[in-house]
């Protein structure tokens, strides 16, 4: 999905820039009195070619297929209403605020009287769009609660797959970081304008959801798309050099988009897509002393390049038969790329969209860190589910890795203009 | 409309060092060429008031103010008699701009500037045309204002009397070393402290020497009130010298004296909409920073007793402002009210007796839903002071 060149509104920036701009020639033209330079300007398209914003309506959320932006703030909601009215007229207010934030306009479109609080928090007030992304999703629990009741009439148009996830082998989760019946992605290039985004979307649901869990990340962990350079873990290692990109399109419709059909119970998520959220920390210390050897091993890649250790660069596709001295393979059968890769799991892909995190240190000093991963999937029993009791079972990096989060949402599909996101699923 | 605000706010945050003079806030030049737009740009300077347009629909109006002058400057909008304040701003600096949001029926007004504060102001006729948009108009509901003054006056007056009375009985208890019957009137005659919090708090010396926690102290400073008496009812384990029977009725003296004071201070109190409506704010945000989180009573963990207490006194402040708020905007009111239902049916769920279970018998999930349910209150009561002053 190219970036598109709709403006679906002035950013913050725009006016912060041409204000600025008209500022100064109005500073040097004071002399003449004949003003009025600093106006008017504000209703020019940008001149930019480079769009620092996407536009929020759409057949799809943006978001998923989008470039990967460089910083994330994930939340996830507990509904706290009994009311099926008050839930959709969050989702409305919630429409309706994030496509003011990702077009770069505050929260609220009225002025306020001195004595009330501003209805926009502020702090994003001269940033640009920062290419800002909300995208918002459905947890098992907003359809049934945790003794099967029907919370809001919606149990007969839970979809199949949306179900929490099993219990993978050495899981250690736990439920303060896991579950929830509503989330929102906020990824920006900013981490002010995703901070931003997702306080103000927090406050507009005071009464009617509160936070349960949620978790920031400081860089991307997958490209999305190939205008993206392939960035690293905390590990040390590119990753998501054979993730889904966005002009791979036949495979985004087969395995990222629901379609028409996919499930006669959910016909409101064609369109959708599913999410898996897991928070993954890494044992930073304990590989740091590991040995390069056993590093690239556990990968099946080199730590330089990238390249699978059967040779080539990185986008080399990975040999997995080729051996080395003795016969054994020269990616290892444990590693990382050869457990995860496509072609070892019946051909099934997936969108990773994850982000490193560091949230502080645990009370021993170690750093409180690994990977918050996100993954796009149609299905997430034929294609998360099954790769990931593989990598968990028999995965060399797992010595290293420790699932402490987990949730899956259902992401309905794009909002017309004049809805609200999530609209199918309450018509 | 929408991009003209923001124009003007950046306007304030980057154009005015430099072209102060410059920059145009007007709506007929960028708000899409509306004949009479709702958002008038005023320029207030030393010695002119320039406004916008002069005629608008009627509804709800918004005159950005920007002092252009030297001297600070206010701005009314004045009913036909020029004399009835149907919106003011006041106290904004050279350089600064501030909205004046009202709502306007159809009819004649006048616009003031008046910079220096002084005088009748820079006068110019304004009218409110009819859009069909039903406004009641602001400020004129002064009757529902005296109303809502004297019952909050009154019941600040009450609370102070039982506040007086109940702590005169406790410091005796307790000056007489009778510690369980102390402990047991504690968390009561606070409740009546609680319940007017911010009115007491608002005599700023009083409050530090009446309700100052540990945690509050500066190093060095001399800790008295009704937490230090706390302390002491309620000792930690180890480490705790107890009071002596001098300090004991040093203490309870004080705090008597300074309450008869208060009491007294509270006589001929009176009260305006917005004190009243940031009262019942202010309560709330005392109970989510203090009481949900057990801070306020370390000791006792009479923490639910206080809680109830704020949310008693903010309801009381919000029900005198009703019959204001449910003309202005009674979708707010309704939801003020649901949630004032949604809280109250959490804190009952914990009573025990005459009180409360101790704060400490509250498990995490519990906490959690108190805290939310705090929240889901707080934030339209926030509105509460705008909607009923507009």
């Amino acid at each position: 999905m190219a970036p598109s060149t709709e403006h679906p509104g002035v950013s913050r920036r725009r006016f912060f820039g041409l204000a600025g701009a008209g500022a100064a020639v109005g500073a040097a033209a004071g002399f003449a009195g004949g003003l009025g330079t600093g106006r008017a300007t504000a209703d020019d398209p940008p001149t930019s070619s480079v769009p620092d914003g996407y536009p929020f309506h759409g057949t799809h959320q943006a978001g998923i297929v989008t470039p990967a932006q460089d910083r994330l703030h994930f939340a996830a909601f507990d509904v706290t209403t009994d009311s099926r009215d008050d839930l959709v007229a969050l989702l409305r207010d919630w429409t309706a605020a994030a496509a003011r934030m990702t077009a770069g306009q505050p929260v609220g479109d009225q002025p306020l009287p001195y004595d009330a609080p501003p209805s926009d928090t502020g702090e994003a007030t001269g940033l640009p769009p920062s290419r800002l992304t909300l995208t918002f999703g459905f947890g098992p629990s907003l359809f049934r609660d945790a003794d099967g009741r029907d919370r809001f009439g919606l149990a007969h148009r839970q979809p199949q797959a949306l179900r929490r996830l099993p219990h993978f082998p050495a899981d250690n989760l736990s439920s303060e970081r896991s579950d929830g019946d509503l989330c929102v992605q906020a990824c920006a290039d900013d981490p002010q304008v995703a901070v931003h985004a997702i306080r103000n979307l927090a406050r507009i649901a005071f009464g009617t959801a509160a936070i349960r869990w949620a978790q920031l990340g400081f860089g991307r962990t997958s490209s999305t798309s190939r205008s993206q350079q392939t960035p690293r873990n905390l590990f040390g290692f590119k990753d998501g050099t054979a993730n889904l990109k966005a002009e791979d399109t036949s495979a985004v419709e087969k395995f990222i988009w629901v379609a028409d059909g996919d499930d006669p119970r959910a016909e409101w998520m064609t369109g959708g897509s599913y999410l898996v959220a897991r928070r993954i920390n890494m044992v930073i210390e304990t590989w740091d002393r590991s040995s390069l050897r056993e590093q690239e091993n556990i990968v099946g890649r080199d730590r330089a390049e990238g390249a699978p250790l059967s040779g080539g660069t990185e986008f080399t596709e990975p040999d997995f038969s080729l051996k080395g001295r003795g016969g054994t393979p020269l990616i290892p059968l444990d590693s990382h790329v050869r457990l995860a890769h496509p072609s070892q799991n019946h051909g099934v892909q997936m969108l990773r969209r994850g982000y490193n995190f560091t949230d502080g240190n645990d009370a021993l000093g170690r750093l409180d860190a690994g990977l918050f991963f996100i993954v796009y999937v149609r299905d997430p029993d034929t294609q998360y589910v099954p790769v990931q009791n593989k990598l968990s079972r028999d995965d060399a990096m797992m010595e290293y890795l420790q699932h402490t989060g987990s949730a899956l949402f259902a992401v309905p599909p794009g909002v017309r203009r004049g809805g609200y996101v999530g609209e199918p699923l309450f018509a | 409309m929408k991009r003209r605000l923001v124009t003007s706010s950046l306007a304030l945050a980057v154009a005015v060092p430099l072209m102060a003079a410059c920059t145009s806030n007007s709506p007929s030049s960028e708000g899409g060429g509306t004949d009479s737009p709702r958002e008038m740009a005023v320029t207030s300077t030393n010695d002119a008031c320039d406004v916008s347009a002069q005629k608008a629909p009627s509804g709800s109006l918004v005159f950005n103010v920007k002092n252009d002058g030297s001297k600070v400057t206010e701005f009314y909008l004045l009913a036909e008699d020029g004399l009835r304040i149907i919106g003011e701003v006041e106290n904004i600096g050279p350089g600064l701009t501030r909205d004046l949001v009202v709502k306007a029926p159809p009819g004649d007004y006048f616009t003031a500037c008046k910079p220096g504060m002084v005088g009748d102001g820079i006068r110019d006729a304004f009218t409110v045309t009819d859009s069909g948009e039903p406004a009641q108009a602001t400020g004129k509901d002064a009757e529902l204002v005296k109303a809502a003054n004297e019952q909050y006056a009154s019941y600040v007056k009450d609370q102070t009397e039982q506040l007086l009375a109940k702590t005169r009985k406790f410091v005796s208890l307790y000056e007489a070393g009778k510690d369980e019957q102390a402990r047991a009137l504690y968390a009561d005659a606070r409740v009546h402290w609680e319940r007017i919090e911010p009115v007491a708090e608002s005599f700023g010396d009083l409050d530090p020497k009446m309700d100052l926690r540990e945690a509050d102290l500066q190093e060095g400073q001399k800790w008295t009130g009704w937490h230090r008496i706390e302390k002491d009812l309620w000792p930690p384990k180890s480490g705790y010298q107890p009071m002596t029977d001098a300090q004991r009725t040093a203490i309870a003296d004080q705090l008597l004296k300074d309450t008869k004071d208060l009491y007294q201070r509270t006589r001929t109190i009176t009260f305006t909409a917005d004190q009243i409506g940031n009262g019942a704010k202010g309560l709330l945000d005392e109970v989510a920073t203090g009481k949900v989180t057990g801070e306020e009573e370390i000791w006792s963990h009479t923490d639910l007793w206080d809680f109830q207490a704020n949310v008693d006194g903010a309801r009381v402040a919000w029900e005198g402002l009703r019959p204001l708020l449910k003309k202005d905007n009674p979708e707010l009111d309704r939801q003020i009210d649901r949630r004032f239902t949604a809280l109250q049916d959490l804190l009952d769920a914990h009573r025990k007796g005459d009180g409360f279970v101790s704060y400490t018998e509250l498990d995490k999930t519990q906490v959690r839903k108190l805290s939310d349910a705090v929240n889901a209150l707080s934030e339209p009561l926030s509105k509460l002071t705008a909607a009923v002053t507009l």
